[in-house]
C-alpha cells in the first residue's frame, strides 16, 4: 500500500466517524456554514462538522499547519476532496476568507498577520467581506477613490464601497483604500478593517433575484491601526490583482455545475420529462440539439479546467489562465441557465407560492443571479481585454 | 492520466514541428496543386516520413514500426496539420495500419505492416457512398460465390485512392443499408480487374477519388476480419482516424490563429495597428479561449485512445465535432481578419479555410458527432 492509498484509507474512517449523518445530504441555502462572530447554526450539526473538520485544519487543506490549515499535499487534498464526494458529505466552511483573502495572506501579509488572522479564517471564527467596487469605480477598479489618511499611529478612512458581499453579516472586511491620489494604480494599499469599528456602515441591496447578497458599506473617519495594513504601502494593486485571480477562478468553478437542483445530470432528464421521447432520445429535436450543445460545450470546459490543473502540477503555466475560465465559465451558466428555462417552461417562471416546487423555485432565483456572473469579479469584456492584452499580446488604443 | 504530454512525446512534437515546418511548408501543397502533381503527394517528403518512423508509428517494434501509440500519432498530424502537409498519413498510417492491426489476421499483419513501415505500401479505405459519412448505411454488395467474394458498387471520397496500392473495401455480405451487422472488409488490389479508380478534385487540393466496382473477384482469404462482423473493428479504427483528424484540423486554427494575430499586429488602418480596435481584441480573445478548449478535448480523446477507456467513442466525438465548429469560425475569422487580402490566393488563408471543410466532413461532420454524443449519453 502506498501512502496515499494509507492516507485514503484513514481518512475514509475518520470522516465515516465523524462525518454527521445529516451533513451527507444536500444542503439548504440557509444552512450555509458561512460561520463568523455572529454565526447561526439552524441545524446544529453544521457547527459540530465545521468545529471536527477545522481540529484537522481541513477546511483549509493545503493551508500550511503552522497557521492552522491541513497541511496536506495536493494529491492528498485531491483524496480528501474525493473522499468527502464519496459520501456527499457537505462544505464544512464557506468562506471569502478561505476562497480569497487567505491565499493573498499567506502570499503577502507579515507572519504577525499571518498567525493571527489564517487561523480564525480555518476556525470559522471570523467572517470576511472583499472592499473593492466603488460606486465610480468598477470595471476601472483602479479608479477608486476611498481614502485612508496617514495620521501618524491609524490611518483615517473614509469612503464608500459597493458590491461587498454579505457586509451586513460579516465581521471584518479587506479593502482597497487609496493612500497616494497623485498616481493611479501605485497610489492603492491593502487594508484590514474590523467592522465593529465606529463608522463602518453596510446598507443591503435588493438584487433581480430578490435576494440581498451584497451591500453598500459607507466607511465614515474610521480609525484603523497601521498593523493592518497588508504588505507594503502604496503596493496594495498587486496583491489585489493577485486576489482577482482567485475570485475569477471561484466564479468560473460555476459554470460547472453550482445550483444544485439544477445540475447538469439532470438536464437531459427534465428535457425528456417535458418533450417526452422518441426511443432513447429527447423527442423534440430542436431542444435535444441545445441540450447536447451545451453537455458538450460543458465538458470541454471541465476538460480544460483539468488540463489546467494538470499542467500547473506539472509546473508548467496556463498563461492568464484565470481570465479565460471566469469569462468561458460564466457565460456557459448563463447559457445553462437560459436554457433551463427553455426546458421546462413556465414552471421556471414562478416567483413563490403555489404552483411551483422548491426545486423550480430555485431554478428560477439561480437564473436571475447567473446575470451577476458575467458582471462580478471584472465583466466578460473586462476579461476578453486581459486575454487580449497579457496572453495575445494586442496593444493598447 | 493527466492531460499533459509526457517528456517523450514532447520530444516528438518538437521533431515532428520542426520537420514539417521546415521541410513540408505550405509552399509544399501549393507546389503540388500548382504543377497539378499527377501523385498528389510529395515523393521525397513522404521518403523522409518513413525514415522519421512517422508511417509505422502505430506499428509495434517487431513489425517494423516505432509503436508511438494515438498520442504519438495525433502529435504528429497536429503538426501536418500546421503546415497543410499533404501525405498518405491519414489513409495509410493511420487508416491502413490502423484496420490491419485491429482486424488483419497474423499473416495479414506479418506481411503487410512492415511493408507500411518501410512506405513501400500506400492504402486508401474505401467506405463512403454518399456525400454524407454514415458506416452503417453502406451498401455496396460483397457477394459470396465458393471461395470467391463479388464486389460491385462504387465508393466516393477514397481519400489517396488512385495512389494506393492496395484498397480496403467496406461492403456488405447480408443485412439492409442501416444494419450495422452485415459489413465486411476487404484487401483488394487496386490493379484487379474490374476496378476502376477516378482522381477527383476537391477544394482543398488534396487527394480523393471515386472507385468503382464491377463484378470484382476477391477471393475470401483477403478478407479483413470475419465476414459480416466488421462493425466493431471498422468504428474502432475510424474514431481512430477522427481523433487525428481532430489533431490535425487543431493544428490548422492553431496556424490560422497565430498568422491572424500577428496580421493583427502589424496591419495599420485610420493610422493605428487595427489590434487596438476592441472589436477586433474580443474577437481574438475568443477565438483563444476556443482554441484552449480545442486542445484540450483532442488530447482527451487521443488518451482515452491510448489507454483504451470505454467512452471512446464519446471523447472522439467531443473532439470531431468541437474542432469541426472551431475550424469552421476561426477559418471564416481569419478571412474576415485579413480583409480584402484574405480573398487572395497569394496568403494562405483561403488554404486552410478549404482544408478545414473536407476535414470537417471527413469521417463524419459535427451533426453527425453531435448526434453520435447524444446517442451515446442516452439522449
Amino acid at each position: 500500500m502506498t501512502e496515499l492509498d494509507t492516507f485514503r484509507a484513514e481518512t475514509r474512517a475518520w470522516l465515516e466517524e465523524n462525518c454527521p449523518e445529516s451533513m451527507r445530504t444536500p444542503m439548504p441555502e440557509r444552512e450555509t456554514p458561512w460561520g463568523g462572530r455572529n454565526a447561526d447554526f439552524p441545524n446544529p450539526d453544521t457547527k459540530v462538522w465545521l468545529d471536527r473538520m477545522a481540529s484537522r485544519g481541513w477546511t483549509a487543506p493545503e493551508w500550511p499547519a503552522e497557521y492552522g490549515g491541513g497541511g496536506l499535499s495536493k494529491d492528498q487534498a485531491r483524496i480528501l476532496q474525493q473522499e468527502m464526494s464519496r459520501i456527499n458529505a457537505r462544505t464544512p466552511l464557506a468562506s471569502f476568507g478561505l476562497w480569497m483573502l487567505g491565499p493573498a495572506l499567506l502570499e503577502f501579509a507579515s507572519e504577525e498577520q499571518k498567525k493571527k488572522y489564517l487561523g480564525e479564517i480555518v476556525r470559522g471564527e471570523i467572517r470576511w467581506c472583499q472592499g473593492y467596487s466603488e460606486p465610480g469605480a468598477g470595471s476601472d477598479l483602479a479608479g477608486l477613490q476611498t481614502k485612508a489618511e496617514d495620521k501618524g499611529d491609524h490611518y483615517l478612512v473614509n469612503g464608500q464601497k459597493v458590491w461587498t458581499s454579505y457586509a451586513d453579516q460579516c465581521d471584518w472586511i479587506f479593502c482597497l483604500v487609496r493612500t497616494d491620489s497623485s498616481v493611479k494604480h501605485d497610489g492603492i494599499s491593502f487594508l484590514l478593517i474590523d467592522m465593529d469599528t465606529p463608522g463602518v456602515e453596510a446598507r443591503p441591496i435588493k438584487l433581480i433575484s430578490g435576494a440581498s447578497p451584497f451591500c453598500e458599506t459607507f466607511l465614515t473617519d474610521v480609525v484603523v491601526p497601521k498593523e493592518n495594513l497588508v504588505g507594503e504601502l502604496n503596493k496594495g494593486w498587486t496583491i489585489a490583482k493577485r486576489l482577482l485571480e482567485h475570485e475569477r477562478t471561484m466564479i468560473s468553478a460555476m459554470g460547472m455545475g453550482g445550483g444544485g437542483a439544477a445540475s447538469m445530470g439532470g438536464m437531459e432528464a427534465m428535457a425528456k420529462e417535458n418533450f417526452g421521447e422518441d426511443g432513447d432520445k429527447i423527442a423534440n429535436p430542436a431542444i435535444r440539439e441545445a441540450v447536447t450543445n451545451h453537455k458538450m460545450d460543458h465538458q470541454a470546459f471541465a476538460l480544460t479546467l483539468k488540463r489546467a490543473a494538470d499542467e500547473a502540477k506539472a509546473g508548467q503555466g496556463m498563461g492568464a489562465a484565470a481570465s479565460m475560465f471566469k469569462y468561458y465559465g460564466t457565460e456557459l451558466n448563463k447559457r445553462r441557465f437560459e436554457l433551463l428555462l427553455d426546458v421546462m417552461g413556465t414552471q421556471a417562471l414562478g416567483w413563490e407560492g403555489e404552483g411551483f416546487d422548491a426545486r423550480e423555485l430555485s431554478i428560477t432565483r439561480s437564473w436571475l443571479r447567473s446575470k451577476g456572473n458575467s458582471i462580478e469579479g471584472g465583466t466578460s469584456e473586462v476579461q476578453l481585454n486581459v486575454i487580449a492584452k497579457r496572453v495575445l499580446g494586442l496593444p493598447d488604443a | 492520466m493527466a492531460l499533459v504530454l509526457t517528456e517523450e512525446q514532447t520530444m516528438l512534437r518538437d521533431m515532428a514541428k520542426q520537420f514539417f515546418t521546415e521541410q513540408v511548408p505550405v509552399t509544399n501543397l501549393r507546389k503540388l496543386r500548382d504543377e497539378e502533381s499527377a501523385e498528389g503527394y510529395d515523393k521525397a517528403v513522404w521518403q523522409q516520413i518513413v525514415e522519421l518512423g512517422f508511417a509505422g508509428i502505430l506499428i509495434p517494434e517487431e513489425q517494423g514500426g516505432t509503436g508511438f501509440g494515438p498520442i504519438g500519432l495525433g502529435i504528429v498530424m497536429q503538426e501536418a496539420g500546421r503546415t497543410l502537409a499533404a501525405t498518405p498519413l491519414y489513409s495509410t498510417a493511420i487508416l491502413g495500419a490502423g484496420l490491419i492491426l485491429a482486424a488483419g489476421s497474423d499473416a495479414q499483419k506479418a506481411e503487410l505492416l512492415p511493408q507500411i513501415a518501410s512506405g513501400e505500401l500506400l492504402t486508401a479505405l474505401a467506405l463512403e457512398e454518399t456525400a454524407h459519412h454514415n458506416p452503417k448505411q453502406v451498401a455496396m454488395s460483397a457477394e459470396q460465390n465458393g471461395d470467391q467474394i463479388i464486389l460491385s458498387g462504387q465508393k466516393n471520397f477514397v481519400i489517396d485512392g488512385h495512389i494506393a496500392d492496395k484498397l480496403i473495401v467496406v461492403a456488405r455480405t447480408s443485412g439492409a443499408a442501416g444494419d450495422a451487422n452485415g459489413l465486411s472488409m476487404f484487401l483488394v488490389d487496386a490493379k484487379a480487374k474490374g476496378v476502376t479508380i477516378t482522381r477527383t478534385h476537391m477544394v482543398d487540393s488534396r487527394n480523393a477519388a471515386i472507385v468503382s466496382f464491377d463484378k470484382v473477384n476477391v477471393p475470401v482469404s483477403d478478407a479483413l476480419g470475419p465476414l459480416g462482423a466488421a462493425m466493431a473493428e471498422l468504428e474502432s479504427v475510424l474514431d481512430l482516424g477522427r481523433a487525428c483528424l481532430a489533431a490535425e484540423m487543431l493544428g490548422g486554427i492553431e496556424a490560422v490563429f497565430d498568422t491572424t494575430l500577428a496580421y493583427l499586429k502589424e496591419r495599420k488602418q485610420f493610422g493605428v495597428i487595427i489590434g487596438t480596435f476592441q472589436a477586433l481584441k474580443h474577437r481574438a480573445a475568443e477565438m483563444f479561449c476556443e482554441v484552449e478548449l480545442c486542445q484540450s478535448v483532442v488530447l482527451d480523446a487521443l488518451s482515452a485512445l491510448d489507454e483504451r477507456r470505454n467512452d471512446v467513442p464519446r471523447a472522439v466525438s467531443l473532439a470531431k465535432a468541437r474542432l469541426g465548429d472551431a475550424a469552421r469560425l476561426i477559418s471564416n475569422e481569419g478571412v474576415q481578419m485579413h480583409g480584402g487580402i484574405g480573398m487572395t490566393d497569394a496568403v494562405d488563408m483561403g488554404l486552410y479555410l478549404k482544408r478545414a471543410r473536407v476535414q470537417s466532413q471527413l469521417l463524419g461532420d459535427t451533426n453527425f458527432h453531435r448526434s453520435r454524443y447524444a446517442e451515446l449519453g442516452g439522449y
